[in-house]
């Protein structure tokens, strides 16, 4: 077995556990909310593109730029008429919502595509590699990590350096006082949740290309995302990186030892980081 | 006719009353003094011209139109900008981003700009990189003045700016309401110290249990009359 290669797999995928908790970071960083549908919003995603690429012949790296917008759509509304109905001092009814919303995006799913697993082909790509030195590194693993670290620049330039970013982090700060400066929270939260699900988009082309994918995959996709933020430290983006290539590494390590172990290695990963660094590795505040 | 006035406001925290029925008003250009003790009302008063408490539409008229009913946004974009009571700086927002937020829902047409705050008040620009709350709370005092300003508001609400600062930064930050004014803006200071509220204001009301108990222009009544109308106390 070799070693260096075996990390190299496991920070690639980490590239991937980013991009499902990158979404999620944003989100709970914002409004405090935990979305339990994040993971089934993710293989909803998927299925989308999966719609694109079958019905209209598009490619899937088209398809995805063709989601995003649709996918903003759906997390803008979703957030705007549902979600911050729910927000308020107490913490349960965000989670009662959105627990029951993946219950029904998986079962609408399921009428829907039928249980069957899908994949998304991305053609020649799939089996691509890349030679460097002794290592052969995939493509399309590096392309998602590739893109992981793009979309964590792209969500720190806009939440440190554009007036929107600026309103995101006052509205987390105090909502009340972020309203006497003209900043509607409705519509803070909602553009939130919208840019979350184009994060999403992407992360699902990546999930829909890498493996076979059915619709009762969201949660597990979910606990892994939510691993990844805690690891990091709740408010960081680039926390959420470290956080989801420590899950990717501690997973493929684990892998190579024994295959039972794969999981099993990433949330034990996740319980050492908690034990020494309860409040992750990066937290970003006091909260 | 009061560019924005209260008729008969009515406020209530759940079942319990705050205001009843109070009339003040302010003109064009013109800066008025709200004073009272504690708990007679005053910030609630402010609380609810600046919408963070909803009212009644035709209880609160501005630009002869009726937004007692409107919420905090959409007042700040008509003109009205408030500095809250106990400044509220945003802490994850350096002093530079603190005011620049100032103007996200209306950047208005006026002279009110970073450079135009920074001039106002310098010490900001030395610390503009600095979190808000790493300020002293004078200098928070002057981000939360100049991040109402960068709306380039008709009406400027100020909520107890002298609230737990030393008299002498106290006075410092009143001398820049003369500038303040001078370029338009109406203004109503709401204070519980009334020495430095009345120096700078053209009028006053004083409130009581909910009530406007006295309003004259400052000097044209004695000590004693304001102390009757802010405490209650009956004259001999």
């Amino acid at each position: 077995m070799n070693w260096a290669d075996t990390i190299i797999q496991g920070i690639l995928l980490g590239g991937l556990y980013a991009l499902f908790a990158a979404g999620l970071s944003l989100v709970f960083g914002i409004m405090r909310l935990v979305n339990l549908a994040h993971g089934d919003l993710i293989v909803l995603a998927a299925f989308l593109i999966l719609l694109l690429v079958t019905a209209l012949g598009l490619n899937p790296f088209v398809a995805t730029i063709v989601a995003l917008p649709i996918m903003f759509g759906i997390g803008w509304a979703l957030q705007y008429l549902v979600l911050n109905r729910t927000l308020g001092d107490d913490i349960l009814p965000p989670l009662l919502v959105t627990f029951g919303l993946s219950v029904v995006i998986q079962n609408g799913l399921l009428e829907g595509f039928s249980a069957d697993s899908r994949r998304i082909s991305a053609g020649s790509l799939e089996t691509a590699s890349i030679q460097v030195g002794p290592f052969s590194i995939g493509t399309m693993p590096l392309l998602t990590f590739l893109s992981a670290v793009a979309v964590i620049v792209a969500l720190n330039a806009v939440f440190y350096r554009t007036s929107l970013g600026r309103a995101f982090r006052a509205t987390s700060d105090d909502r009340v006082t972020a309203g006497l400066m003209g900043i509607r929270s409705e519509r803070i939260f909602a553009t939130a949740t919208g840019i979350a699900m184009m994060v999403v988009t992407i992360a699902s082309l990546y999930l829909g290309t890498r493996a076979n994918f059915d619709p009762t995959q969201g949660p597990a996709r979910l606990i892994y995302a939510f691993e990844a933020v805690i690891i990091g430290g709740l408010g960081s983006f680039w926390g959420t990186l470290a956080g989801g290539i420590i899950m990717g590494v501690a997973q493929t390590l684990g892998a190579a030892i024994n295959p039972e172990w794969q999981i099993l290695a990433g949330h034990i990963a996740f319980l050492l980081v908690l034990l020494v660094r309860p409040r992750g590795l990066f937290p970003r505040a006091v909260d | 006719m009061a560019l924005l006035e209260t008729r008969g406001l009515m406020a209530f925290y759940g079942d319990f009353q705050a205001l009843f029925g109070v009339d003040v008003a302010l003109d064009e250009g013109e800066t008025v003094a709200v004073i009272g003790a504690n708990g007679a009302g005053k910030s609630t008063l402010l609380r609810s011209i600046s919408g963070l408490l909803r009212n009644a539409p035709e209880h609160i008229r501005y630009e002869d139109k009726d937004i007692g009913a409107l919420a905090a946004p959409d007042v700040v974009r008509l003109g009205i900008a408030m500095v809250p009571e106990g400044r509220k700086l945003f802490p994850s927002l350096s002093v530079e981003e603190n005011l620049m937020i100032g103007k996200y829902g209306r950047s208005g047409s006026g002279v009110w700009n970073l450079d135009a705050i920074y001039d106002l008040f310098p010490v900001l620009k030395e610390r503009r990189k600095s979190p808000g709350t790493a300020l002293s709370g004078g200098q928070q005092q002057m981000v939360a003045i100049g991040r109402a300003l960068m709306s380039n508001p008709r009406v400027l609400l100020c909520d107890e700016i002298s609230l737990g600062l030393a008299p002498v930064i106290v006075k410092d930050i009143y001398a820049a309401f003369p500038r303040i004014r001078a370029t338009g803006a109406s203004i109503v200071i709401i204070e519980q110290d009334i020495g430095q509220a009345l120096k700078v204001a053209d009028r006053f009301y004083c409130m009581m249990e909910g009530r406007v108990t006295l309003t004259a222009k400052p000097g044209a009544v004695s000590r004693e009359d304001i102390h009757a109308a802010y405490f209650g106390a009956h004259k001999p």
